[in-house]
Order: structure tokens, then C-alpha cells, then sequence
């Protein structure tokens, strides 16, 4: 018990951020679906950015706000891994409007979003 | 004046890419004109900034973005190889963004500003991930240029949707492992600045977390330069990404994230601690598996873009065996090969982009007769051939010459077998190549684009094809100076000691 307590307190979320990660590419390789395909793949995106957010995490740690109360840094959490991970945010935008797009002009030409429809109807 | 040269190289380009759908509503030739010549602006700082680089006798220059001083801000760091690499990325860049004007003159405006907005952001995400100091910076350009390398991959045509959607899918695995890896660099050492990182990582190198961080680096990277059993997405992107950008996303690509590898294997960590040293050998494995199967599978194809796509597969092995021996001339080995190989790939793309151009045709087996047809072009593949086989004085020989050189010194015969055997059968698929094109009975072939005149194409795809063509050759002469005048001076501490 002490143990598991100790995982959990110490490794927990890393653990919980890894199986959402590889739970992402897992759906990306197994699923049927090229629309389910990019959902899994934005899971792994977010699962990418928990763990920044986790990592930055701090007990006890305020807003990082200069408001005069303290200039201790020790006081604050760090804000560093908040701004990557708004760049990494609006990537994952981007990435996931390109994909959009794309999904629609393959569903215009092939009729249908299935892997096995599509292969079908592009070898001929 | 010549200090914010450096920030020239991405700056150009992305103004015009910007800029370009605003001017190209106005008058649709105006758009693709501004993005080319920045592109040739970007080429001239980045010579600029190397002649700085080498006239400090290989120092880098340091740019400061906004005058923040480099832990906290953001630095572009141009040593003798990302200068190097700077100048050979734009001035693909440039050859290509000529040769690809026929291909889309007859569409609206709307097409051709999309098209040129998309080649010049790609061609700032690879100055910049070549340029930059900064690890999440590199990661912003390695997005730009795969978003922009989706869309002119998409613009191929119909069958192009698919391959670049799982390009798409494949690429974004590939920059998440990235993202990983530099969180778990960031998070022991507390920086994202590429030379602090290195003096800081010095204390982790035995740590879990560092070794983790590493495979990440691998396996992100491998993705997306097509190492070999990462390379599921490349022959079908290549094959059917557009003709006129082929070219370039064939030749640089690839080799881009090929550079950050090396950058951060050999300039930051360095390959003389045990995971890196571990890190290099699965490299070699895979790099030997690339060759071989690369080669093999290059053999079998009928589709001209799909055996180049293929003998990629064996070329991007090259470079990592060449990293993979650890030592100075497999190093040296590698970067020439980027070089060279860029040049290589991209003369063997442009010459099938043209032969799709005027004929419609890209079956190898169709191609008979196209001496006569296309003469310069087939000679520019009569060279690219050559080179790609290593025969001297093309370029491609020197590159071998040194990945030898390289596996002898470490007493690696494997690798020396390997080289020999890859050898043999580029020389199989390219002779083949070269006996259709130069011996075979004319092939009869409906023109798509009529043309007459002895060029064979329009003045503007002539120009570029002709330029790599006698580029491999002109390579294969200076390549001593190239080793001895820049590549030399900026070799890894590591090699030095």
C-alpha cells in the first residue's frame, strides 16, 4: 500500500499522460475510420500537452502575476510551459484543420471516410 | 548593415508567403514573382552569412531576436554547417520555385497564390528548423514547414488527398515524440536554449529520463526523414505529391530534419556517452535494413517517382550509417551526402516532373527515345545517375568515398560490404533508366503540353534541370573544398579532442 501511495504520489499522472498518449496512437493505427483516426490523434496531441502542464505544476505555487506580494520565485508556478504549450495548442489546430480539409476532398472523391472503401476505390 | 542578415533568411520569405494571396488578387503573376525573389533575397543572405561565418575562420554568428540575450530569448546560431545547409535549402528552393511556374500559369489566381504561399512558408520552416538555436523553436519551424508540405503534397491531384492525410497522421506521431523529448530535456535541465541546453545536460547523461528523451529524438526525427521502417508515408507522398514542388520536398525535406538529428546527437549531447553511442547503433541497424530493402523495392517499381521515392528510402540510410559509425569521416560521409543527395534527388525529380509536363508519362518503361526529345534533360539524369551509383568525379562518388573512408577507420567492414552491395543495385535500376532513355526504340507519346524547339520544355524548367545537372558535376570537383573549407571547420567538439 505504502508503495502504490508512493507511485501514485510521485509517477501517477505521468502514468495516467503516457497510457492517454499511447492510447492516442493506438487509435491511429487500429482504427477504421479516417475521421476516428485524427480524434485519436488529437488525444495524442493533448496528451503531449497534460504532460508539459503536469511537469509545471507546483505545490502551493501561485499565478505567475507580478502584484507586488512577493518576488520570490519560488512562490510562483512556472508560466514557460504554459506559453509552449499555446504555440503547441494552435499547432494542433492547424494540423487539425489541414487534416479537415483534406478529409473533405477524400470524401468528395472516394465517397466515403472507411479505410477499406477508400483503398478499394483509389486501386482502381 | 550585414548584422540582421541572419534574420533575413527567414524573415523574406515570410512576408512575401504572406503577402502573396493579397498581391496575387491583384494581378496573379505578382504574388509568385515577390515570393520568388525573397526566396533569392533569403539565398543571398544566407551566402552572406556564410562568408561571414567562414571569414571568422568558422565561428558562429549569433542573432538575437529582439536583442534578448540567448537563455531567455530566442538565438538564430549560423556555424559552417547550417550556414551550409542554409545556402543549399534556398538555393533548391529557388531552382524549383522558377521551375514550377509553367505547371500552374493557366490557373486562376487563387491557385497560384495558394500555391507560392505554401512553398514559401515551407522553405521558412527549413531555414528556420536549419537556422535556430532554440529546441521549441525548432519545433514551430518543423509544423511549418510539414503543414506547407501537406498542402503541396495535397495540391498533386486527386490520388495525392490520400497520401498526404496519412502523411498528415504519420508526420504529427513524429513532431508529438519531438514535443515529448524536449519536455523531458526541458524538465532536467531547465532551459530550451540549444548550447545552454548542452553545457546543462552534461549532469543528466546517465539519468533514465535522458536515454527516454533520446529514443524520442530517434524515432521523431526518423519519421520524418523516412528512416527506414518509419518511412510507410514517403513513397506515396513523393509519388504523387505536385509535380512542379516534387523537387524540393524530394531533395530537402527529408535531409532537414536529418540536420536537427545530427545537431542534437553530435553538437549537443556529443556520441561519445552510452546512450548516444547505443542511440547510433540502432541507427546503423536501421540504416543497413533502409539500404537493402530501399534498394530492392526500388528495383521493382514501373512508376519513375516511386523508384526515386524508394531509392530515398536507401539514400536517407546512407546518412545514417554515415552517422552511425561515430567517427569524423563517416560525419563528414553524412553531411556531404545531405548535400549532394539533395542536389541528386532534386535534378532526378525535375526531369520527371518535365517528362509528366510535356508527355503525361511516368512509366520508366515509356521513356524510350526522350534523347532525342529532351536532350539536356537527359543528360542532367545521365549525371544524377551516375551520381546516384557513385561513379567518379560526380558528386555522389565523393560522399561514398568518405562513408568508406568512415567504416575503415572504425573497422566496421559490415558497412563497407553494405555501400558495395547498394551500389550494385542503384547502378541495376539507373542503367536500366539510362538503356530506355538512350538505346530503346521511341516510344510513342501523346504530348500534353505541345512544344517545339530543340530545349524540349519551357526556357524556365530548362534553366533549373540544367543548373542541378551540371551542379552534381561541379559538386563532385569542389567537394574537397567543401570537406576541407567549411564542413571541417565546424565539426562537432567531440571529433576535435
Amino acid at each position: 500500500m505504502e508503495v502504490l501511495n508512493e507511485f501514485l504520489r510521485t509517477k501517477g499522472i505521468y502514468s495516467l499522460v503516457m497510457i492517454l498518449f499511447f492510447l492516442g496512437v493506438y487509435g491511429m493505427v487500429l482504427s477504421k475510420n479516417y475521421m476516428k483516426k485524427l480524434m485519436a490523434m488529437n488525444v495524442m496531441q493533448v496528451a503531449v500537452i497534460y504532460f508539459y502542464l503536469c511537469f509545471a505544476q507546483k505545490e502551493g505555487g501561485m499565478v505567475p502575476i507580478l502584484d507586488g506580494i512577493t518576488n520570490n520565485p519560488d512562490a510562483y508556478i512556472n508560466p514557460l510551459p504554459h506559453g509552449l504549450m499555446l504555440t503547441a495548442i494552435v499547432v494542433s489546430l492547424g494540423t487539425t484543420g489541414v487534416a479537415l480539409a483534406l478529409l473533405m476532398r477524400i470524401k468528395e472523391i472516394y465517397g466515403s471516410v472507411e479505410e477499406v472503401e477508400v483503398l478499394r476505390r483509389a486501386s482502381k | 548593415m550585414t548584422q540582421h542578415t541572419p534574420v533575413l533568411i527567414v524573415l523574406l520569405p515570410v512576408s512575401a508567403a504572406l503577402l502573396c494571396m493579397l498581391f496575387s488578387r491583384i494581378q496573379k503573376n505578382l504574388g509568385s514573382w515577390i515570393v520568388i525573389a525573397s526566396i533569392f533575397g533569403a539565398f543571398l543572405s544566407a551566402v552572406n552569412v556564410l562568408q561571414q561565418v567562414l571569414a571568422q575562420g568558422g565561428q558562429a554568428v549569433h542573432y538575437w531576436m529582439g536583442n534578448w540575450q540567448p537563455p531567455l530569448g530566442i538565438e538564430f546560431v549560423i556555424d559552417p554547417l547550417s550556414g551550409m545547409l542554409a545556402v543549399l535549402a534556398t538555393f533548391i528552393s529557388l531552382l524549383v520555385s522558377i521551375y514550377s511556374r509553367p505547371f500552374i500559369k493557366d490557373e486562376d489566381w487563387l491557385h497560384i497564390g495558394g500555391y507560392y504561399t505554401l512553398f514559401g512558408l515551407m522553405t521558412v520552416g527549413m531555414c528556420g528548423m536549419i537556422i535556430t538555436g532554440d529546441v521549441f523553436n525548432l519545433y514551430v519551424f518543423l509544423e511549418v514547414m510539414s503543414l506547407s508540405g501537406y498542402g503541396l503534397i495535397a495540391l498533386g491531384g486527386k490520388k495525392s488527398m490520400l497520401a498526404a492525410f496519412r502523411y498528415l497522421l504519420i508526420g504529427t506521431i513524429g513532431a508529438s515524440l519531438y514535443l515529448l523529448g524536449i519536455g523531458y530535456m526541458y524538465s532536467m535541465t531547465g532551459t530550451l536554449n540549444m548550447a545552454d541546453m548542452a553545457v546543462r545536460a552534461a549532469a543528466h547523461l546517465h539519468s533514465p529520463l535522458f536515454a527516454l528523451a533520446v529514443g524520442c529524438f530517434i524515432i521523431g526525427f526518423g519519421i520524418k526523414m523516412a528512416l527506414f521502417p518509419l518511412h510507410g508515408w514517403q513513397p506515396d507522398a513523393y509519388t504523387y505529391a505536385h509535380p512542379g514542388a516534387a523537387g524540393f520536398i524530394a531533395g530537402i525535406m527529408s535531409k532537414v530534419p536529418a540536420y536537427a538529428m545530427i545537431r542534437f546527437l553530435f553538437y549537443m549531447f556529443g556520441v561519445d556517452n552510452p546512450v548516444v553511442s547505443s542511440a547510433l547503433d540502432v541507427l546503423g541497424v536501421l540504416g543497413v535494413a533502409g539500404i537493402l530493402i530501399g534498394s530492392i523495392m526500388a528495383l521493382a517499381q514501373f512508376d519513375f517517382r516511386r523508384m526515386l521515392a524508394y531509392s530515398s528510402v536507401a539514400q536517407i540510410g546512407y546518412i545514417a550509417i554515415g552517422l552511425a559509425m561515430g567517427n569524423m569521416y563517416g560525419f563528414i560521409g553524412a553531411v556531404l551526402h545531405i548535400v549532394n543527395h539533395a542536389f541528386m534527388k532534386c535534378a532526378l525529380f525535375l526531369v520527371i516532373g518535365g517528362i509528366q509536363y510535356r508527355f503525361g508519362e511516368v512509366n520508366l518503361y515509356r521513356l524510350g527515345g526522350m534523347n532525342k526529345k529532351m536532350a539536356i534533360s537527359s543528360i542532367t539524369v545521365t549525371f544524377a545517375a551516375l551520381s546516384m551509383i557513385g561513379i567518379p568525379p560526380t558528386a555522389g562518388f565523393f560522399s561514398k568515398w568518405y562513408l568508406l573512408l568512415g567504416a575503415y577507420t572504425g573497422a566496421q567492414y559490415f558497412y563497407i560490404a553494405v555501400l558495395v552491395i547498394s551500389s550494385l543495385l542503384n547502378a541495376i535500376y539507373f542503367f536500366r533508366i539510362l538503356e530506355q532513355m538512350f538505346i530503346q526504340r521511341e516510344a510513342s507519346l501523346t504530348e500534353v503540353h505541345k512544344h517545339k524547339g530543340k530545349l524540349g520544355l519551357p526556357v524556365e524548367m530548362v534553366i533549373p534541370i540544367l543548373i542541378t545537372g551540371v551542379g552534381i558535376v561541379v559538386l563532385g570537383f569542389y567537394s574537397v573544398d567543401i570537406v576541407t573549407g567549411i564542413i571541417k571547420l565546424g565539426l562537432p567538439e567531440v571529433f576535435l579532442r
